[in-house]
């Protein structure tokens, strides 16, 4: 029997600033994981990401990254995808200083 | 110091401009970014976890005051206000944005820096002892042959595709400070019937496979530097393996052809190749040595360093630990932590670099120097100036009294800012140093090197300390090996494991059994814990890490 797969969001790096973000329903980008379009089908994570990997002048580097579901949205499963999402440890910088 | 010509200044102006018209055309999109990647790579450019990231070489880890300013200018003016120095003597900004760079690198290149070849697979810049110049057991300055390397190596048309990344280190000096048996080259100036000369080591290195480097050539005569580096580096750009990433460098090279292979084909390569540097390499380095020369050092009364020694404990303390041996009579090499306890070990903020700028020019003969510790360093202070120096670092937060000690820890990025990492290495670091803080044993303890990589590529040269943490991702959870016993100096030791790893909240508990250990088994307190380890072995502190371990086996 195959795994189940596990929901995926496509999350890259914007071209000019390099900060984190991720692809949305409509095709955009959102520096929000919660904006995030949540696929829980393969085949359709696939495609998205073939899409998402075109818009080469707006980001760099797209992949899928695991999720799970949360209140306010899909969350990280893995603590390299939090730390993307929230910013360094040892600084109030990044996306946990900005999102305010 | 080394100033750039009219050659260097062009040089450095044209590759800028190239690099400014491919920031250009890749936001336009006229490149693609794996077209783009190589490119930014070969000028210091990464793209990590949450920002892009440039690496700016500090060639030899000799930085004028001006120098040291203008970085500070460009962590105020495109970063957060701070740069963080690295083990391989760079200064990496985590916060650039993608069109400033080119700005940015224009405004080094006013003060004859650069980021070309601190990325790739490159000769990467060329690090030295930071005591260079300075040192009382110096035999020779080794950055004058350093800044001939750089230059040789810079844009050199055959080695700028090699199989993996190439790093070389020097040091003029019997104690080797420079780590030069951990470096694809490490060099060491010896004499030899009074000629100088230098001892080349071979494939060294940290990472996935650490290994101790193998003199190749026990004294080449100076005059045959470049030509032999030349001939190494060559038969490794066709002898490397470029199939598998892990086992392109020279490291494995050396080990899967057997040094006497290598040397055979390094000495015909050497052979053939020799005839063509007629000399012009040498004329060149006479020049470069000119820029070298020695700071006039002067002579004055050193009773003010005596009145504050004898009465102020508080620079008693620093100028015991942070002070080491001028060649100069009533001088001292003062190095500055930027690790106070609780900081990101090797972070400086852009107010503490103007701090450190002004003193050089002020007392220190505008020399700067960053060590692969990733502390700063004046390597040129009158005795008599001390006291004034440490009161202006106590008020910038630069007084911290822990050179070599327990809290002076080298630690990577690590997850916080690496693409690469596998776990956090900083607040590993940040908590160690408090807690020894706390605990007030530092001092008790003595001379102590832990270092900390976030990755298997040892940035943070955990191999080499004398406790090395190495940051793993064990099933979705940071955890963290061990390793104790390592040594960076010219008998280097690779660590040795001592265990199964420990999870992030368990990791200083366990530093703490292991100096608990140490402190309770040394002789006495001449006996490092370094010497402890090489007597005792790793037995004690595996039964002190792991009692239930030790109790099944007593059973």
């Amino acid at each position: 029997m195959p795994r189940p797969f596990t929901p995926k969001v496509i999350t890259a790096n914007a071209l000019l600033e390099g900060d984190v973000v991720y692809f949305t329903a409509q095709d955009t980008w959102s520096r929000e994981m919660c904006e995030a379009e949540v696929m829980e089908d393969e085949a359709h994570a696939d495609a998205r990401l073939i899409e998402a990997s075109r818009q080469q002048n707006v980001i760099v580097g797209a992949y899928l990254a695991d999720v799970k579901p949360g209140e306010q949205g899909p969350e990280p499963t893995h603590f390299r995808e939090d730390f993307r999402r929230t910013g360094p440890s040892n600084y109030f910088h990044g996306k946990q200083a900005e999102v305010l | 110091m080394y100033r750039y010509n009219d050659f260097d200044d062009a040089f450095l102006a044209q590759r800028n401009a190239q690099f400014r018209a491919q920031v250009e055309r890749r936001i336009s999109g006229a490149l693609t970014e794996d077209e783009f990647k190589p490119l930014r790579l070969m000028n210091g450019l990464y793209l990590q976890l949450h920002a892009y990231m440039l690496r700016v070489a500090i060639p030899y880890g000799t930085l004028s005051s001006d120098q040291m300013r203008q970085l500070a200018l460009v962590a105020d003016k495109w970063d957060k206000g701070y740069g963080h120095f690295t083990t391989r003597q760079n200064i990496q900004y985590n916060w650039p944005k993608l069109p400033d760079v080119p700005d940015i690198l224009d405004s080094l290149a006013e003060v004859n820096l650069h980021a070309i070849q601190t990325s790739g697979n490159t000769i990467r810049n060329v690090t030295a002892d930071h005591f260079a110049g300075a040192a009382a057991d110096e035999i020779a300055d080794p950055r004058p042959v350093a800044e001939l390397i750089r230059q040789w190596s810079t844009d050199h048309p055959e080695f700028q595709f090699l199989p993996r990344k190439f790093k070389i280190a020097i040091t003029g000096s019997p104690n080797d400070r420079a780590v030069t048996r951990a470096h694809d080259i490490g060099l060491r100036m010896v004499e030899r019937d009074g000629k100088a000369g230098y001892e080349v080591i071979v494939g060294g290195g940290l990472g996935r496979t650490p290994v101790v480097g193998k003199v190749i050539k026990d004294f080449l005569p100076q005059a045959d530097l470049l030509p032999y580096l030349e001939a190494i580096v060559s038969v490794y750009n066709t002898l490397g393996r470029r199939d598998n990433k892990y086992k392109a460098r020279i490291k494995i090279t050396v080990n899967e052809n057997g040094l006497d292979e290598v040397r055979a084909r390094v000495d015909e390569r050497f052979a053939a190749i020799r005839p063509l540097f007629a000399g012009v390499d040498q004329e060149m380095l006479k020049a470069i040595e000119a820029h070298f020369a020695a700071p006039e050092f002067v002579s004055k009364d050193v009773a003010p360093y005596d009145v504050a020694y004898a009465n102020d404990p508080v620079f008693r303390a620093w100028a015991d630990t942070n002070l080491s041996a001028h060649k100069a009579d009533g001088y001292a090499i003062a190095s500055i932590s930027i690790k106070a306890h609780g900081q990101t070990p090797g972070d400086a903020t852009s107010d503490q670099m103007r701090v450190m700028a002004d003193l050089a020019e002020k007392y220190g003969h505008g020399e700067l120097r960053i060590s692969h510790e990733q502390n700063v360093i004046l390597p040129h202070v009158h005795k008599a100036d001390l006291p004034a120096i440490h009161a202006a670092l106590k008020e910038a937060g630069l007084a911290t009294a822990n050179i070599g000690l327990i809290s002076d820890i080298i630690a990577c990025p690590g997850m916080d800012y690496c693409a690469l990492a596998t776990a956090r290495s900083i607040p590993v670091a940040q908590e160690i140093a408090e807690r020894f803080e706390e605990l007030k044993l530092e001092h008790e303890i003595g001379p102590m090197k832990i270092k900390i990589s976030g990755c298997i590529n040892a940035c943070g040269h955990h191999h080499v300390g004398h406790i090395g943490i190495l940051g793993l991702d064990r099933a979705g959870v940071e955890n963290y090996q061990i390793t104790l016993g390592g040594d960076g100096t010219e008998d280097a030791v690779i660590g040795q494991r001592v265990g199964p790893g420990f999870a992030y909240d368990q990791v200083v508990a366990a530093i703490e059994t292991i100096i608990t250990t140490y402190l309770a088994q040394r002789e006495d307190e001449n006996e490092t814990f370094l010497d402890a380890y090489r007597r005792l072995g790793p037995d004690p502190f595996k039964a002190a890490l792991y009692p239930e371990a030790a109790k099944k086996n007593a059973a």
